[in-house]
Order: C-alpha cells, then sequence, then structure tokens
C-alpha cells in the first residue's frame, strides 16, 4: 500500500504542485517590494546614518571641541583642530570625517557631551569624485542647519532611553 | 592511447556561489572532485591586532563585522569575554534583551542561509521568501540600535539602549495612500515586543513555505541527500560544532550544555540530525528556526512583564546616562574618563564561547591589566568547518560542492577574520 501511495504521489509531481501552488498564491498576492524612492520605509528615531554637527537656537555652533569623538572614534574617522577665539571660547577651526572610514557606530554621538555631532537617518548622499565623502567642518554645519528639525525631533524621541 | 590527467581548475573567488571571497583549487577527474584546496584571507581585516590597538569597547562594531550574517552574536562573545574578565553580570532584563536578539539573529542568519543555500543549488523562490522577513527582523534591529545590520548594541555591563515603547511608522510623506498606509502600519502600533510577537506569530507559517518548497521536493532531495555526509565521530575530529555537529546526530548546543546568560531558563529543545549529509542539516536548521521562535517568544512574555535596568550602575565601567552627565560633575568626569581611555580590565586571561548560528564562537582574550586587550584570539566556525572542505566534497561532483559551500554555512568575514 505505501509503495503504491508512494509511487502515486511521486508519479504525480504530488510536492512539486504543492510548491507551484505556494508560488502561485504569492503570484496574485499584494507585493510587499517598496518603491524606492517615491515610497520608503519609516526610520527608527535611533537611526545612524549620516552626520551632522549642530548649533544652538542663537546661531552658535555646539561644538566646544572636547575631541571626545576623536578620542573614541574606533575607525579614526574624525580629525580636529581647534583655536581660542577672541571671545574667550574654544571653538574647532577644523572639524572633518572621512565618511569612506567611518563605521556608523554612533559612539561619536553617544560621546559629544553637548550633543553636537549627532547621526541622522539620512541615507541617500554621495559622491561623485574622490573626496566627495570628507566631510568637513562646513558641510557638517550645513547638513545640521538643513536638518535641524529632523534631529530634534529624533534626540527627542529617544532622549529618556539614553 | 591517449594519457588522461586530472586536471586544476580555480573556483572563485568571484563565483557567485562562493559565498563571498572562497577561492578553490579542485582537481578534477572529469567531474569528479579529487581534491579540494580552499585558498582564504581575501577578507583578512587583522581584527584580532586591531583589537589590541583600542580601547575594549571600541571593538564592539569590528566584531559585527566579523561574520556579518549574525551580527549580534558576535558582539555577545565578545562582551561575555570582558564581562568575564572584569567579574560583572549584566542586570536581568538585559540578560533577557541579549537572548531575545541572540534568537533573533539566529533566525536572520539561518534565514540567509537557507535563502543562498536554495538558490545555489537552484530554488529562486526561497531566497525571494527569506529576504521578506528578514526585512522585520532588521526593522527589530533598526528599532533597538539604530543600524539594520551593524548594530553595536551590546555592551560589557548590559545592552545600551532599553527596547523602544514605539515602532517607526510609516506616513504619507514616504509616499503611500491612506488605506496601504493602514495596512502597512497594522502591527507598528504598538511597541518593539508587539512588533516581535506579531512577527512570531507569523513566523511559522512562513516555515510551512519554505517546507513545502523544498523539504519534500524531489529535486531538492536529489541534490542534498547523501552529499557530504560525515559520521559523528568525524565531525567530533574534525571539530564541528553547532547544525554541522548536530547534523550528524551529535546533541551538542553551548545553550544547553555551559548555558549562559538565560538560557538555562528557556524551554527548547535541540534537534539533531541522523545520516550527516546535506539534507540533515537543512532539517536540523529548519527545525532551529522554530526552537529559536520559541525562545524569542518567551523572552517577549518575560520583558514585557519585568521592566528594569538594562546596564549596571558602575560609572567606572559604564558611562552615566546622559541626563546625569549634564547634570553632575562627578558624571561629568566619569563620561570623559570612559569615552577617552575606557576601563582598565584586571589582569587575567579567560574563553567565553556562545553558540552562535554557525557554531561554537568563541573569543579568547588575555589581559594585562591595560585598557586595551593584549591579545584578543576569536575561534569562528566557518574556518574549522572549511578546513574539513576536502574531505568533505572528495568524490562528489563539481554540482555538489555548491550543496557542501551552502550546507556549512560559510561566510567569510568569519573565516578570514
Amino acid at each position: 500500500m505505501n509503495v503504491m501511495k508512494n509511487f502515486l504521489q511521486s508519479f504525480l509531481l504530488v510536492e512539486l504542485l504543492k510548491g507551484m501552488g505556494v508560488t502561485g498564491r504569492h503570484l496574485f498576492a499584494r507585493k510587499i517590494t517598496i518603491q524606492y524612492p517615491e515610497e520608503r520605509t519609516p526610520y527608527s528615531p535611533r537611526f545612524r546614518g549620516l552626520h551632522a554637527l549642530r548649533r544652538y537656537p542663537n546661531g552658535e555652533e555646539r561644538c566646544i571641541a572636547c575631541k571626545l569623538c576623536e578620542a573614541v572614534c574606533p575607525a579614526l574617522a574624525i580629525t580636529i583642530e581647534s583655536e581660542q577665539r577672541a571671545d574667550g571660547t574654544r571653538r574647532t577651526t577644523r572639524y572633518d570625517i572621512d565618511l569612506t572610514k567611518c563605521i556608523y557606530c554612533g559612539f561619536c554621538e553617544e560621546a559629544c557631551p553637548v550633543d553636537s555631532i549627532v547621526e541622522t537617518d539620512v541615507i541617500d548622499y554621495h559622491g561623485e569624485s574622490r573626496g566627495d565623502l570628507y566631510y568637513t567642518k562646513e558641510r557638517l554645519l550645513a547638513v545640521g542647519d538643513k536638518y535641524e528639525m529632523q534631529i530634534a525631533a529624533m534626540k527627542a524621541a529617544d532622549a529618556k532611553f539614553r | 592511447m591517449a594519457e588522461i590527467r586530472n586536471y586544476t581548475m580555480n573556483f572563485g573567488p568571484q563565483h557567485p556561489a562562493a559565498h563571498g571571497v572562497l577561492r578553490l583549487v579542485l582537481e578534477v577527474d572529469g567531474e569528479v572532485i579529487q581534491r579540494a584546496d580552499p585558498h582564504i584571507g581575501l577578507l583578512h581585516r587583522a581584527t584580532e591586532k586591531l583589537a589590541e590597538t583600542k580601547p575594549f569597547n571600541q571593538s564592539i562594531g569590528y566584531m559585527d563585522r566579523l561574520d556579518y550574517c549574525s551580527m549580534m552574536c558576535n558582539e555577545h562573545a565578545y562582551v561575555l569575554a570582558i564581562e568575564k574578565l572584569l567579574g560583572i553580570a549584566p542586570p536581568l532584563r538585559a540578560q533577557y534583551i541579549r537572548v531575545m536578539f541572540d534568537e533573533i539573529t539566529r533566525i536572520l542568519n539561518h534565514l540567509l542561509w537557507l535563502g543562498t543555500h536554495a538558490l545555489d543549488i537552484g530554488a529562486m523562490t526561497v531566497f525571494l521568501y527569506a529576504f521578506r522577513e528578514r526585512e522585520d527582523l532588521f526593522d527589530c534591529y533598526e528599532a533597538v540600535s539604530g543600524a539594520r545590520m551593524h548594530a553595536t548594541y551590546y555592551r560589557p555591563g548590559g545592552v545600551y539602549r532599553d527596547l523602544p515603547d514605539s515602532m517607526p511608522q510609516y506616513s504619507t510623506a514616504q509616499g503611500y495612500g491612506k488605506g496601504e498606509l493602514a495596512r502597512r502600519n497594522a502591527n507598528r502600533d504598538g511597541s518593539l515586543l508587539d512588533f516581535i510577537w506579531d512577527f512570531t506569530e507569523r513566523f511559522p507559517t512562513y516555515l510551512d513555505e519554505y517546507e513545502t518548497l523544498l523539504t519534500d521536493n524531489r529535486i531538492w532531495k536529489q541534490r542534498t541527500v547523501g552529499i557530504g555526509v560525515v559520521s559523528p565521530e568525524r565531525a567530533l575530529q574534525l571539530g564541528f560544532t553547532g547544525p554541522m555537529l548536530r547534523g550528524s546526530g551529535f546533541e551538542w548546543d553551548l545553550r544547553k550544555k555551559q548555558p549562559y546568560e538565560v538560557y538555562d531558563k528557556m524551554d527548547f529543545d535541540i534537534p539533531v540530525g541522523v545520516n550527516g549529509d546535506c539534507y540533515d542539516r537543512y532539517l536540523v536548521r529548519m527545525e532551529e528556526f522554530r526552537q529559536s521562535n520559541r525562545i524569542i517568544r518567551q523572552c517577549v512574555e518575560w520583558l514585557r512583564k519585568n521592566p528594569g535596568p538594562v546596564m549596571i550602575g558602575d560609572h567606572k565601567i559604564v558611562p552615566p546616562s546622559r541626563e546625569e552627565m549634564k547634570d553632575d560633575m562627578e558624571s561629568l568626569i566619569h563620561h570623559f574618563k570612559l569615552f577617552t581611555e575606557g576601563y582598565c580590565v584586571p589582569e587575567g586571561e579567560t574563553y567565553a564561547a556562545i553558540e552562535h548560528p554557525k557554531g561554537e564562537f568563541g573569543v579568547y582574550l588575555v589581559s594585562d591589566g591595560a585598557n586595551k586587550p593584549y591579545r584578543l584570539k576569536i575561534r569562528s566556525t566557518g574556518f574549522v568547518h572549511l578546513s574539513a572542505l576536502d574531505e568533505m566534497v572528495r568524490g562528489h561532483m563539481i554540482a555538489d560542492m555548491v550543496a557542501v559551500i551552502g550546507t556549512q554555512d560559510i561566510v567569510f568575514g568569519d573565516v578570514d577574520r
């Protein structure tokens, strides 16, 4: 009896037809593809994407050149030089992040005592020539200015966990 | 009479079935493999040496990149080794979170293995379905750590942040209409735990789909049954661990045999194979999916009921929270000390191993009392399994080679380190 059953099952391609049934059902099921960039998936407020330097509401840059991020960066992607300004405050004269070295671990953001360097949820940036992904202070501040609302909302949403 | 000799051919390193950068020098007689010689090292990044130059915490991110299919498990072994040397234990909630994410990682890894293994053998569909489920799990990763793959989430003393109480939602700004939006956000209304719970409810039906496609399929069976047979004795001698060893019928699982974290409180079974061929290893891994699913559900239930700290309070090892850091001078000093020079680990050596999705993943750590490891040795699973490749493929056809590479679940970040 079993022999007969096995023979029939293999002769009638039962398991193959069952498999075809699964794929057939999926053929008519709702598609799950995301049509990027028209559609996007949502990003968590903890998302670690492109870096940005933030400013205080009065327009003063937050970074005080404490160099914690430079010290903690595992990939040595951050370079900082600093100087004392005429008004006695300490600020960076150079703040570079080499995004090709960066491993996006988020340690710089964790280390920053003044919430200056942050990782945003911006993922679609690119470079067309060598050096385009070497972000200088001006470019990082520009990213921060452009996305400040978004960044502030993200940080506020996650503040109680940090 | 012409002289017929074996010829030597290269397989990889750019072959799509070589799972990364495996280069094999094959000696073949017709289509039958006489000898297979793996040439490795093309993805060598000197992780062990690099770790000697950095404070302990800074290497966590590099552990993710070893076996880049099971990120948090690698971190886990490294973090466990540091904790052993420091003599600290994370809070219970952190242990449950770690166990939950280890199992999520196991599912992630096995899904990738299943997809690519089936794709190598010729079944395209499973690959697409497996990646659909991986997407959900990556969302869990992202919600908790901020990165979809390289999480850098476990820390000595616990985990970096508690689980979020909401999931990111799709919005109209992302290009969706109303009905579509409601459908996509259906399982995102609650917390991360609700999202994971929803996944564990759906996942067994997905597994049934894969099994319908593969388990009885005659082509799948012809390609895997009796291929790469390893006897239990030989598997032990070759140093196999994980599903490779269990597929040969040897019941060995570090989660049961030397439980770490809260695995001793979990209710799950160890599947074992009988014949030690590719098909049995496939069945073992399919069952591991279901067992992982069970463990995740137990963790979610516990985590829902028991809020609490996820990090120890010792600020000589763990930086204080941001609020404390900004209010309190002492905390600020701790913050600066920890982020510049890290913490010092007492002199000594230790070995911490975990049941990685691929087998036993161990970290041997020697400390000379400084803030950096004196020596870090990684016992990777892939390296041991790959060493046995020659023995497993001898006498098989070239096409079976692909099945054996697939069944070994090799990842080159892990083999080459």
